[in-house]
């Protein structure tokens, strides 16, 4: 549950972010006040025209005619006034939303690895669309209604001020009970509201997981099963949001309640008072101030209303803040100075890492590579390889000790210009929703045709892209849509290929491609490679066997090093792994 | 819509009613209040003053209590039918075949299940409170003119004619333009998941500011629509608003002639005023309200849209034809597959049988089939023409559930799920024994795994978050066995293993009891080479097919593959266990490699 400080700190920053629009919120705000006006002019406009209507033979047109043309230009103008404050409403709602979201994304790109790792993306995506649009529907509705609600309860009572200043007295002290109660109903419906909205974060979870692995699901014939599971958090969400979308809707009933005594009060004050010997009030006053009454109300009901709407956007807000503030990685230091002449040279020294505090992976690494080195990591599935490649990409930062290319400590280079370094060809290969050709162009998306066409020879994938029916123009689709494992570990070393990077690093590179195509491809690489600086993580010991240093690494250590003979000679680890690759058949 | 409010209709009926009740409190008021007026003060009684206001009161205790009733019952209905629509996409999304799941796409899938139930649950709660309450407002105060003075009610017919037939012309024109808002939502959403399942290769090839300026884009285009169709629907309020008053012109206009006339009182015209004034208010709420039940609708036609999918494939519940002891347990008869909108086949005429108990490698390059052959067994696909036939019966004369609770997969994409390492084994069997489970592991040499992670209790993080590449594959694989399958499908799902303990895996399946037939799709020789029977796969076809020293003789691609394995003097499977040609195999491999990669390419491609 959180504390109304909570909310006012979430309101505070939304407020914020409106302030780029002051000067349409402003022009919202003298819109309103316009129409408020307006619209309550034309009811006298109107009993000043009935006023003219005296009796049978007694009407008199000359003034109720021109107060008829002074209502419709009224109307007109009204009209007129409320499309523009809504145009205007939509625009700073939908803009202020846009501007959120496209903060969220900026931050998604800058938060460490670690809190992607660590967070369901369907949870963060839910953060990002389903809160920020609730956000905008809670947003515009106060918007539209808040401020013409409390002008017109100002201007109501003005004119019941000049009317007669004791009824307005009651009237304005009892109305404060409907605010009162919409407050006490909106503090308790606002940890309802955050509990649907954790609900359906943790729902909107298990949707992405699940549909995102519909094949494995139906291969298990767990149809049934999953369906039963996503039944119950789905019961508990109808619970939940049973539970806010009633307690919230109780807010206008009570409210209008409450005005029902008022006017009751009204009716029974005018009503004595009409009663009582030498009293000014006639009926025609009281009739007058019951309709106000009604008037002064009814803007009440909307702005509880409104408010209930308000503390759903206000609770989706904070989700989405607290995405928006999500601490980022530690900023490139001012004076990091890019690498500049890359030659390829990378160290490791006393490096201590761990992902949870209490379970040590890597400890007192130290490894020297010097330009143009080709280290091989090999071991058992799950040694901590790919851990070694998080820390050379610092996509996550060492615990300890320091990590340098050319002899520069990392943290001291911006990290994109430590990045540009690296190629990368990752295990899991992961291509974006757009054309083959931006795919492998990613690293130089101004790279020319020909280039690019070059470095899908290279990577031998020119001929599978030629065949798909818009060629390079042929967009993958999500996840990779229709392409194969191997397809997309081409697309991948393309990309690589057409980038030329100083450094290397290949995880599981060829992993899924057959072995004539992943010839092919050694060759290209070999070439690539020549010169250059490179880490493979591959599991075949022929790719393994031309590397200069080969570290096999053991529950996160490096547990030998040094290369191919001297470690079948040295019989440890390495030779066992080594030999056992036929043996154990 | 209305199949899924059918099981909510008390609530359905009642919620409008109690509306309608307070509806027909408020209506009374007026009357209490000319009785106030009339014997009240005219006849100068405080008691009936103190009385009618008592009633005044009571009239708003009454409604408080039909509008809170009310409320509950449409937030029960809206709720209930939210969470009965996501249940049924739920499980339509299940049942879907994968070519369809493939056709819709994730980010669709999602928003439908999210977003779009959201906006349709909101549209039927605001639709169940309001709905009839307005119209019934507007046609009561129609109707109480009409007993005033039926020339001038003639107007209150009119306008409200005129209203309705705005109101349809700006419904029919905005529901579109609010649909196209939904789909570019869809694509901002594919953009956010994309940079979170993509954050590494993102940052790897610097793209941050390139995927930000096109969520951008996106985004923008979104705001942009979003704009637009605001600025239809934000006619609605000022054009009810401008006929109303143009009614209110016409009869205080037409008033004045008839009270000059002497048809009417003064007292009728401020009755009538009243009345259109009632009418404003409800019409106003009422524009507002079809707003929001336009967005749910817009929603509820995309949810509808995905209900009413059939799947493309259907199964029969009950089998239809006996499984025959001594046919083949997979046999595939002149078989062709052609995805859906795919210009040539992925599988052209397969003809192959696999006895029971019998090892099956597939073997062949990039694309060439291998994986679409093994979809065709559990029947993820349909073959386009020919027949895959399991113990003799036709995998379409199968129920779905007893032909893949016969199977074992192991995709490629070794994907895990949120919960206990023993909820994802028991996805294989949901009756396993922790003993079975754990046999199962070590047979898919996954016991390190369970020691590692602190055994069949522990957690795995969405999607296997925080497990390898490989630990994952393994769990996977340990997944499949624990259902004892009668065939196992292996579709290289031993890519992320290392030589060592992949030849562990295979000699482990190989001593199971129950002998399953065991399929393997590989691009390692090493892998398939001591099968009972080998296809080759080139290009969708079977290029060769027998055991491995006949292919060795009679196909050449198979050679060459072998060869870039392991070099040409090759020893034979049999020879292979004796541990000293490898390295001699290994080596001659190498030497290749470290051989000019000009050349070497050139061999190739020859």
């Amino acid at each position: 549950m959180r504390t109304s400080t909570g909310q006012i700190g979430t309101i505070k920053k939304v407020l914020r972010h409106i302030g780029r629009y002051k000067w349409l919120v402003l022009a919202s705000l003298i819109l309103s006040a316009a129409t408020v006006l307006l619209t309550l002019a034309v009811p006298i406009l109107v009993g000043r025209a009935i006023d003219g209507i005296i009796g049978a033979g007694q009407v008199r047109f000359d003034v109720v005619w021109p107060l008829l043309w002074r209502i419709g230009v009224c109307v007109a103008l009204t009209a007129l006034g409320t499309w523009v404050m809504n145009v205007v409403n939509n625009r700073v709602t939908f803009d202020v939303v846009r501007d959120l979201r496209e903060e969220a994304l900026s931050r998604i790109h800058r938060l460490p690895l670690s809190y992607i790792d660590a967070h369901p993306h369907g949870e963060t995506v839910s953060r990002v669309i389903a809160d920020a649009d609730q956000f905008a529907d809670g947003l515009l509705m106060g918007f539209t209604q808040l401020f013409s609600g409390a002008l017109t309860i100002v201007f109501t009572l003005a004119f019941m001020l000049t009317q007669n200043a004791l009824i307005t007295l009651v009237v304005v002290c009892v109305t404060p009970l409907s605010l009162f109660v919409a407050r006490f109903i909106a503090t308790r419906t606002y940890a309802m509201f955050r509990a649907q909205s954790e609900t359906r974060g943790e729902q909107t979870a298990f949707i992405n997981e699940m549909i995102g692995n519909l094949k494995v699901v139906q291969a298990y014939g767990r149809e049934a099963a999953e369906t039963a599971r996503f039944d119950g958090i789905n019961e508990r969400l109808r619970e939940c949001s049973l539970r806010a979308t009633f307690f919230s809707s109780l807010t206008n009933p009570c409210t209008r309640f409450v005005n029902a005594v008022v006017y009751a009060l009204v009716a029974l004050a005018g009503a004595l008072a009409a009663l009582a010997p030498g009293s000014a009030m006639t009926v025609g006053m009281l009739t007058a101030f019951l309709s106000y009454a009604n008037q002064y109300t009814k803007p009440f009901n909307e702005i509880s209303g409104v408010v209930t709407e308000l503390q759903n956007a206000v609770a989706c807000a904070a989700r989405l803040f607290e995405l928006i503030e999500a601490p980022v990685e530690t900023p490139d230091a001012p004076d990091a100075a890019p690498l500049a002449d890359v030659r390829g040279a990378v160290a490791f020294d006393h490096v201590y890492f761990s992902y949870v505090k209490d379970r040590r992976l890597i400890e007192d690494f130290n490894l020297s590579v010097e330009p143009g080195c080709r280290v091989a990591i090999v071991g058992p599935t799950g040694c901590g390889k790919t851990t070694l490649i998080n820390l050379l990409m610092r996509f996550y930062d060492a615990d300890a000790g320091a990590i340098s290319v050319e002899g520069r400590d990392v943290r001291d280079i911006p990290r994109r210009s430590l990045r540009e370094a690296y190629g990368m060809v990752l295990q899991e290969t992961w291509l974006k929703n757009a054309t083959i050709r931006e795919n492998i162009a990613m690293g130089r998306p101004d790279a020319p045709e020909e280039e690019i066409i070059a470095a899908a020879k290279a990577s031998h994938a020119h001929g599978f892209i030629r065949r798909l029916p818009n060629g390079y123009d042929t967009v993958v689709g999500e996840d990779g849509g229709q392409l194969s494992q191997g397809q997309k570990q081409l697309l991948c070393i393309a990309r690589v290929m057409l980038c030329l990077p100083p450094i290397l690093i290949l995880d599981e590179a060829t992993s899924s491609i057959d072995t004539r195509t992943e010839l092919k491809i050694q060759s290209a690489f070999a070439k690539l490679m020549a010169g250059r600086t490179s880490f493979i993580v591959a599991h075949r010991l022929s790719t393994i066997r031309e590397a200069d240093v080969i570290l096999v690494m053991r529950e996160g250590r490096i547990v030998e090093q040094g290369d191919h003979d001297s470690l079948l000679q040295k019989g440890g680890f390495y030779a066992e792994l080594y030999n056992s690759q036929w043996c154990s058949e | 819509m209305l199949k899924y409010l059918k099981k909510y209709r008390v609530q359905c009926v009642c919620a409008p009613l109690f509306k309608m009740f307070e509806a027909l409190l408020d209506l009374f008021v007026p009357l209490v209040v000319a009785s106030i007026i009339d014997r009240g003060i005219a006849a100068g009684s405080a008691g009936h003053v103190w009385r009618m206001s008592g009633l005044l009161v009571a009239l708003g205790l009454a409604g408080l209590a039909a509008a809170v009733t009310a409320q509950y019952f449409a937030a029960k209905a809206a709720t209930g039918f939210a969470a009965d629509a996501r249940h049924a996409l739920f499980e339509k999304l299940t049942s879907l075949a994968f070519s369809d799941v493939d056709r819709l796409g994730t980010s669709a899938m999602i928003t439908r299940m999210t977003s779009d139930v959201n906006q349709a649950q909101t549209g039927v709660n605001m639709a169940l409170r309001l709905l009839l309450r307005s119209p019934f407002v507007v046609l009561g105060a129609m109707i109480m003119a009409f007993t005033i003075d039926v020339r001038c009610a003639l107007i209150f017919a009119l306008v409200i004619a005129a209203l309705s037939a705005v109101v349809a012309v700006i419904m029919a024109a905005n529901i579109p333009m609010m649909q196209g808002v939904q789909r570019q939502l869809e694509a901002v959403l594919g953009a956010t998941r994309e940079s979170l399942a993509g954050a590494r290769v993102i940052r790897a090839f610097r793209r941050e500011d390139a995927e930000y300026q096109a969520f951008r884009a996106k985004n923008r285009e979104l705001a942009a629509r979003q704009l637009r169709a605001g600025r239809v629907s934000a006619l609605l309020n000022p054009v009810t608003y401008v006929l109303i008053n143009l009614a209110v012109i016409l009869l205080v206009r037409r008033g004045a002639i008839r009270v000059d006339s002497g048809a009417l009182t003064t007292g009728q015209v401020v009755a009538l005023y009243n009345y259109m004034s009632q009418i404003l208010v409800e019409l106003l709420k009422f524009a507002a309200l079809i707003i929001t039940i336009n967005k749910g609708w817009a929603s509820w036609k995309r949810v509808e849209d995905v209900l009413a999918l059939t799947p493309s494939m259907t199964a029969l519940d009950e089998m239809g034809g006996a499984p025959s002891e001594g046919a083949p347990a997979v046999a595939f008869e002149h078989v062709t597959l052609t995805y859906p909108g795919a210009g040539s086949p992925a599988l052209e005429d397969i003809d192959f049988a696999a006895s029971r108990g019998q090892t099956v490698g597939i073997i062949g390059g990039t694309g060439s089939g291998k994986s679409s052959l093994a979809r065709l067994i559990p029947r993820f696909y349909d073959a386009t023409s020919g027949a895959v036939r399991v113990n003799g019966v036709d995998v379409r004369d199968w129920p779905k559930d007893a032909l893949r609770a016969k199977i074992g997969v192991v995709p490629q994409k070794a994907s895990l799920f949120k919960g206990t390492i023993r909820d994802n084994l028991r996805w294989g069997d949901p009756d396993a024994a922790d003993a079975d489970l754990i046999e199962a592991a070590a047979i898919a040499q996954a016991s390190d795994v369970l020691a590692a992670k602190g055994g069949l209790d522990s957690e795995i993080a969405q999607n296997g978050g925080n497990l390898s590449g490989g630990q994952r594959q393994r769990l996977t694989i340990a997944r499949a066995l624990a259902r004892r399958p009668e065939i196992l499908i292996l579709d290289d799902s031993a890519s992320a293993l290392d030589m060592a303990t992949d030849a562990r895996l295979r000699g482990a399946i190989a001593g199971l009891s129950y002998r399953p037939t065991v399929f393997i799709i590989s691009q390692r020789a090493a892998s398939i080479m001591r099968a009972d029977l080998i296809l080759v796969l080139d290009d969708g076809r079977v290029v060769g097919k027998g055991t491995h020293a006949e292919l060795l003789k009679t196909c050449p691609i198979y050679k060459e593959i072998y060869d870039s394995q392991f070099g040409g003097e090759a020893p034979l499977p049999d020879a292979a266990a004796t541990g000293n040609h490898p390295v001699r195999a290994i080596d001659s491999s190498a030497n290749r490699l470290c051989g000019d990669p000009e050349k070497d390419n050139g061999e190739v491609s020859a």
